[in-house]
């Protein structure tokens, strides 16, 4: 008969917890969400004799007062008030270098009514810096078992899985408390009977008295009387004039304990033991050379985001359209051929294409976290971001929205502060990122002047580019700003953030940490981004005439002329040998020349299937909107069909301008073809201009034209609330900017 | 605050009772516990300080929370 026994493990953050919860449950783990929030849940299993353990990795947390989600959930599944977790007892997973500050929490869960065991974890680091502990003592003093662990290396772990099937006993409480406060909280345990009729056990209802921000009143499980709140107000009341003032009664009390025990079970040795983390702090903090590291490592994480992911992601872009190409071939042109290729592979391919970024991206930030950098990087940050009213974690995120908002969105979860966190997440893709790149290029090269400004020093394509990097960045310090006086206005969270010790990152965790980001954005913003592409190719291919090429290939009468004079040469070079070499080079300049005209036409065709299509009409219908900012219909489809990706913008432009379909950035042609673009009604008149090129250019900058950024919003936020908040208010931004620009130009032209 | 880099001050204790407040006690700024000024970042905020052993930031406003021990 299995025994079933679920495990909860709890601790400090940087304890080591995560190595453990991996050492205890091996590959036998699952990710999910606690449902309503965005808190992940990692299970775990584990056979151990006669025993079945499922393993709950709860998030770090340095005590049970709970200030946000993830505190909150912790606080909720330890009183049984999350319905999916029952756990019949708690691990302790504790810093064995830093015990003090992690018997804290310990001494808490202790008052749970759970049976407790304690992991004393990198006893291997507490060595080091010559700390002996004696187990036996603080497991007396604590009442509860200890096992020494060393997570990174697996030791220890058979010893706590035996200790945790010996079902150990519940733990009566350890620190004692002033008698006024028992007192307090009995009286209020009384006053919750007689309103609920329960029963609440002496910690919860010690917690509702401590909880003086109400956030745990805020839920529905306690009390909501008048008489009830009352009680608790003349509670806090009395406490505080019989000199034990609510909050502060709880951690003195246990503060006290915890000083006094101390002694009695760690011993310092008296060598200095923390010389090396202190010289190797002291360069990393450093005025100039911390600031260098620092500005160095960001360099190469950009770099890595921006560059390494580029090979990979051209490996990934050919695959896919030699997938097309291969099923076009296979099954010949049609509506289901279009749907194949241009709907599903391009689909997936627009989802996979992100992949090598966040993968590379929570490679950085994973070994960055795990080796306790990311705390310093927020730490010299933190100035500057405050600025913009949000704090030093925000910088790594909005950094690496520079290559990619979507993994950028995602690491914003580190930010613990949810109004933080929000407005770093809605201002995350105004940072021009690399798909808005190509849009720059081309119409820079296409229509601003190639000359050098300020006598030399700069060059006014250069200029241009900047621009609209600083712009971006100028605009989301604008935006954050309002934000946080506006929707997000609050207090300024506090900044009081563990410097933890560096260490050698766990490779293992760092790997897993990065897989499951990208296997997380595959499953749930694929699935969106891969409907919403499908959408969009319908709309642009809908509805066909079966006409068209017909038609269309009248227009070309010198291309059938030249296929039947490539077969008569053929066949004279065939039969006559002498005239061969001649004949030979003649075939090869009508083949040159049926080529051109062949792709000439299939871009016409294409191109009028576009603008007949629903897309196409969507686009002539929209004109009227379009045209202050200076663009004439054809941009106003390039710009509607870049809504889902904006880097299909190009693309679009050359079907459009009647080119095949695969130009990109670099071409000649559609360079050219911008240049000779005329107005419908104004032959004479050029639409690029300078303004035009500007007006699209910032358009692009500041518009929200990517579903996966708002897939992965929606996914981080659980609301398609604040998607829609950033579609709009970008979009709205990127109107006004285009015309703004397009005005000004005009007006700087003429005068 | 007027310590300089490497000293070190007894907390007296902290102010308020709001969840800034509570952070700063279960990180173990209550009454009698010594504290050491480690520095500052390169902006002069926020600031490193050393308690119970472990390290930990702070910015200027937070500080302010925090009443010291005279002497």
């Amino acid at each position: 008969m299995m025994n079933e026994v679920t495990v909860v493990l709890l601790g400090n953050p940087n304890t080591g917890k995560s190595a453990l919860f991996n050492a205890l449950s091996g590959l036998n783990q699952k990710v999910g969400h606690y449902p309503g929030v965005t808190v992940e849940k990692k299970q775990g299993r584990r056979r151990f004799r006669e025993t079945s353990f499922t393993l709950i990795d709860l998030p770090g947390t340095y005590s049970l007062s709970p200030h946000s989600p993830d505190e909150k959930i912790t606080v909720d599944v330890l009183l049984h008030h999350e319905p999916e977790v029952r756990p019949d007892a708690v691990l302790c997973v504790v810093d064995a270098s830093n015990l003090a500050r992690n018997l804290y929490v310990v001494t808490q869960v202790i008052e749970l009514g759970l049976p407790v065991v304690m992991a004393l974890n990198m006893t291997d680091l507490a060595r080091k810096k010559g700390l002996t502990i004696d187990v036996s003592a603080l497991e007396k003093q604590l009442g509860i078992p200890v096992v020494e662990t060393q997570a990174n290396r697996k030791i220890g772990v058979e010893s706590l899985l035996e200790t945790l099937c010996r079902q150990p006993a519940i733990p009566s409480p350890c620190v004692s408390f002033p008698k006024a406060f028992n007192q307090q909280t009995a009286l209020l345990k009384a006053a919750w009977e007689s309103e609920t009729g329960g029963v609440p056990s002496d910690f919860l209802v010690s917690r509702v008295l401590l909880d003086t921000t109400d956030f745990l009143q805020s839920s529905s499980q306690f009390p909501s009387g008048e008489a009830f709140r009352l009680k608790l107000s003349d509670s806090r009341e009395q406490l505080k004039s019989q000199g034990h003032p609510v909050p502060a009664v709880e951690p003195i009390s246990r503060y006290e304990w915890i000083q006094k025990i101390l002694p009695k079970v760690l011993t310092t040795s008296a060598k200095n033991p923390s010389q090396r983390r202190t010289r190797m702090d002291r360069f990393l903090m450093h005025r100039v050379w911390g600031s260098l590291v620092f500005l160095a490592l960001m360099v190469l994480v950009f770099q890595a985001v921006f560059q390494f992911a580029a090979p990979a992601m051209d490996l990934i872009d050919q695959f896919f359209s030699t997938c097309g190409d291969t099923v076009t071939a296979i099954m010949g042109e049609g509506a289901l051929t279009s749907l194949i290729v241009d709907g599903v592979i391009a689909g997936v391919g627009s989802v996979v294409i992100f992949l090598p970024q966040i993968l590379i991206l929570f490679f950085f930030v994973g070994w960055l976290e795990d080796c306790g950098y990311m705390a310093r990087a927020a730490y010299l940050m933190d100035r500057i971001m405050g600025q913009v009213g949000l704090n030093g974690k925000s910088f790594i995120p909005l950094l690496s929205s520079f290559a990619c908002a979507i993994p950028g969105i995602m690491a914003a979860r580190v930010i613990e502060n949810r109004r933080d966190r929000l407005v770093t997440m809605l201002v995350a893709p105004l940072m021009s990122c690399s798909a808005r790149l190509p849009v720059y290029v081309l119409l820079t090269a296409a229509c601003i002047p190639n000359k050098s400004i300020l006598w030399g020093w700069l060059n006014l394509q250069g200029v241009t580019l900047v621009a609209m990097y600083v712009l971006g960045i100028v605009v989301a310090v604008g935006v954050a700003l309002v934000l946080k006086k506006t929707v997000l206005h609050g207090e300024t969270p506090p900044f009081v953030m563990e410097l933890p010790s560096y260490k050698w990152p766990n490779l293992l965790l760092v790997f897993r940490g990065m897989a499951r980001q990208g296997w997380e954005f595959v499953r749930q913003a694929g699935t969106l981004i891969f409907a919403v592409t499908i959408l969009i190719w319908a709309a642009g291919y809908f509805p066909r005439d079966p006409e068209l090429p017909r038609k269309i290939r009248a227009q070309y009468p010198r291309l059938s002329e030249i296929r039947q004079q490539i077969e008569k040469l053929g066949q004279n070079v065939g039969s006559t040998a002498g005239h061969g070499t001649d004949g030979l080079a003649t075939i090869k300049d009508l083949k040159g020349e049926e080529q051109k005209l062949e792709s000439e036409m299939d871009a016409a065709i294409s191109g009028s299937y576009l603008r007949s299509s629903v897309l196409g009409r969507m686009g002539q219908i929209i004109e009227p909107v379009v045209r202050p900012l200076g663009w004439d219909w054809k941009i106003g489809i390039a710009v509607i069909a870049s809504f889902p990706a904006r880097e299909v913008v190009v693309g679009t432009m050359g079907v459009i301008y009647n080119l095949s379909g695969d130009e990109d950035e670099e071409s000649r042609t559609l360079r050219e073809h911008l240049q000779g673009a005329t107005w419908d009604d104004e032959p004479e008149r050029p639409v690029f201009t300078v303004p035009v090129a500007l007006s699209i250019m910032v358009f692009f900058a500041l518009c929200a034209q990517c579903v996966s950024t708002l897939a992965v919003m929606k996914r981080e936020t659980l609301t398609w609330r604040w998607p829609v908040f950033t579609f709009v208010y970008m979009t709205t931004l990127a109107y006004i900017g285009a015309w703004l620009t397009y005005r000004s130009g005009i007006w700087f032209m003429d005068g | 605050m007027n310590l300089r880099e490497g000293q070190t001050a007894t907390i007296d204790r902290v102010t308020g009772e709001d969840a800034t407040a509570i952070r700063l006690m279960e990180m173990g700024f209550v009454s009698g516990v010594e504290v050491r000024y480690v520095g500052c970042a390169p902006l002069g905020d926020p600031l490193e300080f050393e308690i119970l052993g472990f390290r930990i930031s702070l910015r200027r406003r937070e500080l302010q929370r925090i009443l010291f021990r005279e002497g």
